[in-house]
């Protein structure tokens, strides 16, 4: 079934966009990941305008953060006051990051920096995430045999920075500079990439701030929803990409699919599925990296001015 | 648009020319309105007409047909990757101002065995003969370079189309063309030129409009998305907040 998107211009199979809105849903039920970083390349692919693609799976990722960020308030897993620091930051970087889109639209260099950021992001964190849970199956064995070090719940570059704050659910008190920085990289990140963030912002939570595991992750989506949501406005009002159709047919798809996801994931092993997520990530990321690497297909490229 | 008033002018021309006794066109197009509504995927459009010759009949040697389908033209910049340590990115660029955003001609017969290349570039017959406008600054060799790189392109997205045999004549008087719209084409008023040809010269042209514009729900969205930006913004917030929180309360339930 064939729909016009009115503001990408041209046609899409309706059912392809709901079908790829439901397996990033099911992904993002069961690891609790977004999924931006598979849709707006999937998107792409696909023929739609990277702009209008970026803007338009930042848009889905708000409604499918939703549901998550509900279900982890009731079991009392959101961090309020350290959401609040790393919105502010958000929203700081999402400005940012909107400054240095347009920037680099202008001098045609967006497509190749977005395929760069990709290339490293998921590159490096697809692997450290297969090394993590291939330990984790016993598949291989950390090196030396001995158990490794416990890690340092306070890094001692950010116990040094000065004003320091109380955040009781985190289990914290340092200084709020800290996750500011952090939200205003993941803010950039969003307007950039048309990604949450959140497979930055949760290990970043966890190893650099040192926050404690249970309200990590619903921190994380209560950050995503407010920066994805802030984001959506931005490019609404400055590109003007945001297309209505293409994201209710994303989100008619990733809404449901995040539901089944999040059963499934009450009978599967975490292990299995941060690696199966750890291969995604890789494969996308080859995928990237091939792209950049090989002649493309089309050397020319237009932009209407 | 300025495609209207330079195939007057043509036309004008084409009739000082010939004096009295010259043939002449009626065309006319399938659609002259083109909607795109919520399942448009294209259109074909069938372009036809007569060919009216003093006296009523028809020469014993055929003259040719060609149709072109112009869109509206838009300035835009054409960039070229290279490799650039190990990674392909765009490092030269060129200005176009007036890229016609969608051109189809079709023909009778191949275009070049029709008509010479001054007649071509005067008339716009061919992809190869494009006026568009290239910005200043830049050689005669690195603008052609640029202008292939674009014509291969918009050829590749189904915009820039050449059909050699894409018009038919019947008993030499009756014409007609297929030609087909893909998805992607923007919206405004586009052109339908219809150029009677004999020997290299043009005997005769005729214009019709063409108007392709977004209706209804499309309509409306683009509009809001350019007009009130802000409140469409947070109407495509408050949709996924929506669909996401309904999702979620449907499902706690069952």
């Amino acid at each position: 079934m064939d729909i016009y998107l009115p503001i990408a211009g041209l046609s899409v199979n309706a059912l392809v966009i709901v079908l790829l809105g439901g397996v990033v849903g099911l992904l993002t039920g069961m690891i609790g990941v977004g999924g931006g970083f598979l849709t707006t390349p999937i998107l792409i692919f696909y023929g739609i305008p990277p702009a209008v693609a970026v803007a338009s799976a930042t848009t889905q990722i708000t409604g499918t953060s939703v549901s998550g960020v509900l279900a982890h308030r009731r079991r009392k897993g959101v961090d309020y006051r350290m959401g609040a620091v790393i919105i502010a930051g958000g929203l700081f970087g999402a400005g940012a990051g909107g400054v240095i889109f347009r920037l680099l639209q202008k001098t045609g260099q967006i497509d190749t920096v977005i395929n760069l950021l990709y290339v490293l992001l998921l590159g490096s964190i697809g692997v450290l995430m297969a090394k993590e849970s291939a330990t984790a199956l016993d598949i291989i064995r950390p090196r030396g045999g001995r158990a490794p070090k416990p890690p340092k719940r306070h890094n001692p570059l950010i116990a040094s920075l000065p004003m320091r704050w109380r955040f009781y659910a985190s289990g914290l008190y340092i200084s709020p500079l800290a996750p500011l920085l952090l939200g205003f990289v993941g803010g950039m990140l969003t307007v950039l990439l048309g990604v949450g963030g959140g497979f930055i912002m949760v290990p970043a939570m966890i190893y650099v701030l040192g926050m404690s595991a249970q309200v990590v992750v619903g921190t994380s989506l209560l950050q995503i929803l407010f920066v994805t949501a802030a984001t959506t406005l931005i490019h609404a009002t400055t590109t003007k990409s945001v297309d209505v159709v293409l994201a209710g047919l994303l989100l008619l798809g990733s809404v449901i699919g995040a539901q089944f996801g999040a059963r499934f994931a009450q009978k599967a092993k975490p292990e299995l599925l941060r690696m199966f997520l750890a291969i995604v990530i890789l494969g996308v990321a080859l995928r990237m990296a091939i792209g950049l690497g090989w002649r493309p297909e089309e050397i020319y490229t237009v932009q209407l001015l | 648009m300025r495609g209207v008033p330079r195939a007057l002018l043509l036309l004008a021309a084409a009739g000082l020319t010939l004096g009295a006794a010259k043939p002449r066109l009626v065309p006319d197009v399938s659609q002259s309105r083109i909607e795109i509504r919520y399942q448009f995927t294209g259109v074909e459009l069938l372009l036809f007409g007569a060919i009216l010759y003093p006296g009523g009949r028809a020469p014993a040697e055929q003259a040719d047909i060609v149709v072109v389908v112009k869109g509206p033209v838009q300035p835009l910049v054409v960039r070229e990757k290279q490799k650039v340590a190990g990674i392909w990115m765009n490092v030269e660029s060129a200005r176009f101002r007036s890229a016609p955003s969608f051109y189809a001609v079709a023909s009778s017969r191949p275009l070049p065995r029709l008509v010479d290349d001054r007649a071509a570039a005067i008339y716009e017959l061919g992809l190869r003969n494009l006026q568009l406008s290239p910005g200043p600054g830049s050689s005669p060799d690195v603008q052609r370079r640029f202008e292939s790189g674009l014509v291969e392109l918009m050829a590749r997205r189904g915009l820039y189309v050449e059909d050699p045999k894409g018009v038919e004549i019947t008993e030499g008087v009756l014409y007609r063309a297929h030609i087909r719209i893909p998805a992607q084409v923007p919206v405004g008023n586009y052109t339908a030129e219809t150029f009677l040809i004999k020997d290299g010269r043009v005997l005769a042209g005729a214009t019709r409009d063409i108007r392709i514009e977004k209706l209804g729900f499309e309509r409306w969205v683009a509009q809001a998305a350019n007009r009130w930006a802000l409140a469409y913004g947070v109407v495509a917030v408050g949709l996924s907040l929506l669909l996401g929180w309904g999702a979620a309360t449907l499902f706690r339930r069952r």
